[in-house]
């Protein structure tokens, strides 16, 4: 029962990150529901791992860390970057890259 | 006949090629010193000296003694060996020997007529390569390689013609001489192809010795082998109507006296037009044997002779006159081959060598002193002005008449009397017809250009240079007396005696024909007379005039048809629309359009793509949803 929860949260939390990355527009945000939706990812491995006694789910969500983590690193670092050259974070404000 | 092998033959083809050669090498550091033509005539002298020294070593052995010697194997196919070897036989010594020795005369002739010209390097150095591949196109042991030559004088020839570029009717001459000269060659090739599959069929080589000596045993009673043969003789001859210049194929000869006179003389009178007859009496044994291919010689030959003289009876370009008169005699050397008697060709070919080169010499003569005038009535009373150009002239003409003791005389007159022991009575008529012809148009060109009044041209005629006068000299001595020997001559070429009984009046015909032409040339010439006839037969006056409008009927359904062909079809619509517009642009318009659509794809609006991702992922997961249900 705890862990069909852990999967109901993991759900709702992959579909709240989700609402946020496409609605907000501030980028800064957008790359904390990128977060979010990692970490919900996470939750469902780990309620994988619970209901099948496996290991390797949980290798899964400790690779989300390092790769929330890296992402986070290099994502921050872009955002920096981004806010010192257009003095903003609006997405729809910053559209150089169109073909 | 015994074979040497030993004697070195390539002296005679060497020197001139050395010298085209260093000219060409060197051709724009000497081109400002002289001497680059006394190169050019030092190395065509030393082929005219191993020549004589070969002829006499052939002429000083008893019962036939032949002269070859292997150079290298060209290329090898199974076994049938390609060779690049030279032979020297009685009658390729006999050809070597005018070939070189008419050429170092008319070498020496250029020097003073081209003297001034500001290209003289490159016209001796093209002047020594023809010699060489004159050289290699008699002196070659097999077809072959007498191909070589042959297509070597062909470009030579088309070099020389368009000599003077700058004009673009020179270089049109030239290319049509070429293209003319290429559809005979495609004939001959094909004839070659016929011969060489049918040496290698029955293990033998491609050399004349060879077939010379296998090829009448092998085909005799077979009617198969005899047919193909016939056929690759009748191909090999096409092949001889254009470079020398029969009908069809006549139509580039008159145009090439765009050329210098010395190479009109050389190329386009004395030597490269009679290399189809040199070719039809080597390869005799292989025209005995094809009554056919011996019928379609002589009529091509008669039609030739009589068309390119009735059309030379109305022209007034001196050069023209003359080419026509070569068309038409190269016509007789066929006669005679066609007949039977090749040595009656050779023989007329030695004396057309001789005169013909002197005629043409003689008219480079009188257009230098009038400074470029080709016009026969713009000239004129020249016989005071330029006396000795006069006499000279006189030779030839007397001998392109045919009269006695003149060498025309005697080659004419045995070609006739050849055509009549073969039975050909029509044929002959018409040979007789056309002597009379021969001399009407030669004596009309001589008297109109040399007695008379003072042409408008002629005012300031002065004499040509020594070293003009004097290739001339020895030409007209050869003209006037090489007729003399003509016993040698036959005896020379193994020809026994033919004495065959020929009624009085039929024996003299030639040479009645031969007065008679002469009596009217001077009579219709006759400002009197020639003003009546001015205006009468106008429309045969302007068939003849226009050269009964063979150029323009080729025009008409060659040309035309070929341009249409290459424009309209090939160029406008399989290469611009095909090629260029549906298989070149075609794949480039698809790719530019269809990126103009995709391009909008590409906005720069960063939650668009986050629609995209998260749609395309919702799809994706769908999908598995489904595998996986």
């Amino acid at each position: 029962m705890i862990s069909l929860n852990m999967l109901s949260l993991s759900l709702i939390l992959f579909s709240i990150s989700a609402a946020v990355f496409l609605l907000r527009r501030n980028m800064f945000i957008m790359l904390m529901a990128l977060e979010l939706g990692l970490n919900s990812a996470g939750m469902a491995a780990a309620h994988f791992a619970l209901t099948n006694s496996q290991t390797e789910p949980v290798i899964w969500a400790l690779l989300f860390f390092a790769i929330a983590a890296a992402e986070a690193a290099i994502g921050l670092a872009l955002l920096i970057m981004i806010s010192r050259k257009f003095s903003t974070l609006n997405s729809d404000e910053i559209k150089e890259l169109k073909g | 006949m015994t074979v040497f092998q030993s004697y070195p033959l390539y002296s005679i083809i060497l020197a001139p090629l050395a010298g085209f050669v260093i000219l060409f090498l060197f051709s724009s550091r000497l081109r400002e010193k002289a001497a680059a033509a006394y190169l050019a005539c030092l190395t065509s002298f030393v082929s005219f000296v191993f020549s004589i020294f070969a002829f006499l070593e052939i002429a000083g052995g008893k019962g036939g003694k032949i002269l070859l010697q292997d150079l290298f194997t060209w290329f090898s196919i199974l076994g049938f060996d390609i060779k690049f070897s030279l032979i020297m036989d009685n009658l390729s010594a006999l050809m070597a020997v005018i070939v070189s020795g008419v050429s170092f005369l008319i070498h020496i002739y250029s020097l003073g007529y081209m003297g001034k010209d500001k290209d003289r390097t490159r016209f001796f150095s093209y002047l020594n390569l023809f010699v060489f591949f004159m050289l290699v196109l008699v002196l070659a042991s097999n077809p072959l390689f007498m191909f070589v030559g042959w297509e070597g004088v062909g470009l030579c020839s088309y070099l020389l013609i368009g000599f003077w570029y700058e004009n673009i009717e020179n270089a049109a001459a030239g290319k049509k001489a070429f293209i003319t000269n290429r559809i005979g060659d495609a004939f001959f090739i094909v004839g070659l192809l016929i011969l060489a599959s049918f040496a290698a069929s029955k293990g033998g080589s491609l050399e004349f010795l060879w077939m010379k000596e296998n090829i009448p045993s092998i085909a005799a009673g077979d009617t198969a082998v005899l047919s193909a043969l016939s056929l690759a003789a009748v191909l090999m001859f096409l092949g001889a109507t254009g470079k020398s210049a029969q009908f069809p194929l006549y139509v580039w000869l008159p145009d090439a006296m765009a050329g210098p006179t010395p190479v009109s003389a050389l190329i386009h009178a004395a030597t490269m037009v009679t290399a189809g007859i040199y070719m039809v009496s080597r390869m005799f044994f292989l025209y005995q044997l094809s009554p056919l291919a011996m019928e379609i010689i002589l009529y091509t030959a008669s039609f030739t002779s009589i068309l390119a003289a009735i059309i030379a009876c109305l022209q007034s370009d001196i050069k023209k006159i003359l080419a026509y008169s070569t068309i038409s005699q190269l016509g007789y050397m066929f006669l005679g081959a066609g007949s039977g008697i090749y040595q009656a060709a050779m023989f007329h070919l030695v004396t057309h060598a001789f005169f013909k080169a002197l005629l043409f010499l003689a008219a480079g003569s009188v257009i230098h002193a009038l400074g470029g005038v080709q016009d026969i009535f713009k000239m004129g009373g020249l016989r005071d002005k330029i006396k000795y150009t006069f006499l000279l002239t006189a030779a030839g003409w007397l001998a392109i008449c045919g009269l006695p003791p003149f060498s025309g005389f005697y080659s004419k007159d045995f070609i006739i009397e050849t055509v009549w022991m073969s039975g050909h009575k029509w044929v002959w008529a018409i040979s007789v017809f056309t002597a009379a012809l021969t001399a009407y148009y030669m004596t009309r060109m001589f008297k109109i250009a040399f007695f008379g009044k003072t042409g408008e041209a002629a005012a300031h005629a002065h004499e040509s240079p020594v070293s003009m006068l004097w290739p001339m000299t020895a030409l007209a001595f050869l003209s006037a007396f090489s007729g003399l020997f003509s016993a040698n001559f036959f005896s020379f070429l193994s020809l026994e005696s033919v004495h065959e009984h020929i009624p009085f009046m039929i024996a003299k015909a030639p040479l009645i024909a031969a007065l008679l032409g002469l009596a009217a040339g001077f009579y219709l010439t006759r400002e009197k007379i020639s003003s009546y006839w001015e205006n009468k037969l106008p429309l045969l006056r302007k068939i003849i005039a226009g050269k009964f409008y063979l150029d323009e009927i080729y025009e008409f359904m060659v040309l035309k048809p070929l341009d249409f062909f290459s424009q309209k079809i090939v160029f406008s619509l399989i290469d611009r629309k095909v090629i260029d517009s549906f298989m070149v642009e075609g794949p480039a318009l698809f790719f530019n359009g269809f990126g103009n659509i995709a391009r909008k794809a590409q906005n720069g609006d960063l939650s668009f793509y986050a629609l995209v991702l998260v749609l395309t992922a919702a799809l994706a997961a769908a999908y598995a949803i489904r595998a996986v249900l």
